[in-house]
């Protein structure tokens, strides 16, 4: 389905969080929200989800206004993976998926429960984790089992805050991968937001950078991701090379940081190394 | 291990084993309700109590009920106390386990909106000055006063979250504050109150006991109970995904605000129902959910039944041991209830590998 964002603000208090965002997602496109902490990347997703309330006609889904959906309905076409996940009282991981099917449930299980369940865990691989303890996994093992469950709720819409943040490489790419053939094979609109630049660059068809609320530029990495961008947005001077897969590749060069050039390891620290 | 038929079928097993338990254990409250019959102070035989409540209960096979004295101690005082305990155990523990799942706190009980120092206020203000909501209804004064008052502290406790968003943390904490606040005008009424008798009735009622129970109060209570956990029960889905956190439920399509209000109204009408009747039964609400979590798990479509025949087990064993150990006089159940609850739960807690919460 066809994501568009219409003139969105949003404010906590009287702060506020965004300013006038508009933009689209196409049907099967790999979106990728870059800025620094604050700029706005996860109230965005949450505004996208009705997880924050929004005025009306701001999010419109092949140009229907959510605000007139559901919730329950809502939940059907779009699919939230958070930040970090966990649960007071632990579940198995069949269990944990199987909550993505919360919107489609009454009761009991239907054979299409257990068939959605079993294929969202063989595609991401997770099959023999189905009876472990969701809490007893290791984050990455879990962050595949959140997104299963966000996949078993059958989206077209899939929002991912961070979904790489706190994974080792394998993983991140694992995960990556999975969001890119989801996007390819299944037509599902992937919105993910990311702070590792390289990554974001890799795997998203286009980027949305967030200064402060605002969007700051947005269109292909190679659009997004100039020296002068990274600057004006982090404030931090980097060279933005071609990588080996030719994607722009962004290497902060630090002796060229301010704050960086400055700080002074500790006399006994020092003398230690 | 991960096609469909191959989930469905480890799935069912486990559920088969859930609901195997929450059997097993009803069949042990079956046994205890016949041992804790012919148990107890001018205690008929278990063959002539038996007698009384067939004959009673079916009287087209004209079975000889014996003697009067044993129909009465059987039928009028005994059955519905034993009756009153195990409706009294399995709401308070139902509510228990829905509002520890709905808030996401292993701490929280039935208790937690403030309503027993609510209740304990509104009975302490019929005992000492024969004040009522609603006056002149003699015996009823107490237990108007106690669910009344209860009711008004879930309102309050309600409205104050409501000023800033009802999220967990906000109910928890309001719930807290108005429980103080009850429980301080609690003790002001105790501190003021020119009788000691009055005091002394006030302390009896906060400790709480079924001897009171009559077939009448029965009819009062069962329906609200029995009404209040179909529905907590019916939550059981939303209460599952709540666990998740409250953006993760709101993305799943469940609006949390509206599952912890519904709850909030389920578990203090039961619990304030109860308790009204039997005064304040504390810690079966705590551990019976945590017991439960230990045997069949966190899915709250089975755990709330399981919490409910747990904790109906446990007061009426607790129950029928404050009745025995000290005759002729009696133990109230409250003291029993944690003076054999607690070496219970912390085996239990120490012999289970896999922590239930976090």
């Amino acid at each position: 389905m066809k994501l568009t964002i219409n003139k969105l603000s949003f404010n906590y208090t009287s702060f506020p969080v965004l300013r006038d965002v508009n933009f689209a997602v196409d049907v099967g496109e790999v979106l990728g929200i870059v800025g620094p902490n604050g700029s706005g990347k996860s109230t965005l997703l949450r505004c996208i989800n009705r997880i924050l309330k929004t005025k009306q006609n701001t999010v419109l889904v092949d140009g229907k206004d959510i605000s007139g959906i559901n919730l329950k309905e809502l939940s059907k076409i779009m699919g939230y993976v958070p930040q970090s996940s966990n649960s007071t009282f632990p579940f198995t991981v069949f269990d944990v998926v199987l909550m993505g099917r919360k919107p489609y449930i009454h009761w009991s299980l239907g054979e299409r429960d257990y068939a959605i369940v079993a294929d969202t865990l063989a595609f991401l691989g997770i099959g023999e984790l189905a009876m472990r303890h969701f809490n007893e996994l290791s984050g990455g093992e879990q962050q595949k089992v959140i997104v299963a469950r966000a996949l078993s709720q059958e989206p077209q819409i899939l929002l991912l805050d961070e979904p790489t943040s706190s994974l080792d490489i394998k993983h991140q790419l694992e995960i990556l991968c999975i969001l890119k053939s989801l996007a390819q094979t299944k037509n599902c609109s992937v919105i993910l937001s990311m702070h590792d630049l390289n990554l974001a660059s890799r795997f998203s068809d286009r980027l949305l950078m967030l200064k402060k609320g605002s969007i700051f530029a947005v269109g292909t990495p190679e659009s997004v991701l100039t020296e002068e961008n990274i600057e004006s947005v982090y404030g931090v001077k980097a060279r933005v090379t071609d990588s080996v897969i030719g994607k722009p590749q962004v290497t902060p060069l630090i002796s060229e940081f301010n704050g960086i050039r400055d700080l002074k390891l500790p006399a006994e620290i020092a003398a230690k190394s | 291990m991960s096609t469909a038929a191959e989930l469905k079928k480890l799935y069912q097993k486990g559920k088969k084993r859930k609901i195997l338990a929450i059997l097993f254990i009803f069949l042990a409250l079956l046994v205890a309700v016949v041992v804790s019959v012919s148990l107890g102070a001018g205690s008929p035989r278990f063959n002539e109590a038996m007698q009384a409540i067939l004959a009673r209960l079916f009287p087209f096979l004209q079975i000889d009920p014996g003697p009067t004295l044993t129909q009465t101690i059987v039928l009028d005082l005994r059955l519905p106390r034993i009756v009153m305990a195990i409706i009294a155990g399995a709401g308070l523990a139902a509510s228990g386990a829905t509002m520890q799942g709905v808030l996401r706190n292993p701490l929280v009980s039935s208790y937690i909106l403030g309503i027993s120092a609510a209740a304990g206020f509104g009975a302490a203000l019929a005992i000492v000055f024969g004040i009522g909501v609603i006056e002149g209804y003699g015996k009823y004064l107490m237990i108007i006063n106690a669910f009344v008052f209860s009711m008004l502290a879930m309102v309050l406790v309600y409205g104050i979250a409501r000023l800033r968003g009802i999220t967990t943390e906000t109910v928890i904490l309001a719930g807290v504050a108005v429980g103080y606040l009850f429980s301080a005008l609690l003790s002001l009424i105790q501190y003021v109150a020119p009788e000691h008798q009055a005091v002394r009735a006030v302390v009896f009622w906060l400790m709480g006991g079924l001897n009171s129970a009559t077939w009448e109060s029965i009819l009062a209570v069962f329906p609200i109970v029995i009404v209040t956990f179909v529905f907590m029960v019916q939550q059981s889905w939303n209460i599952n995904v709540t666990s998740m956190g409250e953006e993760v439920a709101t993305s799943l399509g469940v609006h949390t605000k509206r599952v912890l209000t519904i709850t909030m109204i389920l578990e203090t009408l039961a619990t304030a129902s109860i308790i009204a009747f039997t005064g304040v039964i504390g810690f079966i609400c705590l551990i019976s959910p945590h017991i439960s979590r230990m045997l069949i798990g966190n899915d709250h479509r089975f755990l709330i039944p399981c919490s409910a025949v747990v904790g109906a087990l446990l007061l009426l064993c607790s129950d029928t041991v404050g009745r025995l150990v000290l005759q002729p006089t009696e133990l109230p159940v409250g003291i029993v209830t944690s003076l054999l609850g607690v070496p219970f739960f912390i085996y239990m807690l120490m012999s289970k590998k896999r922590r239930t919460w976090r």
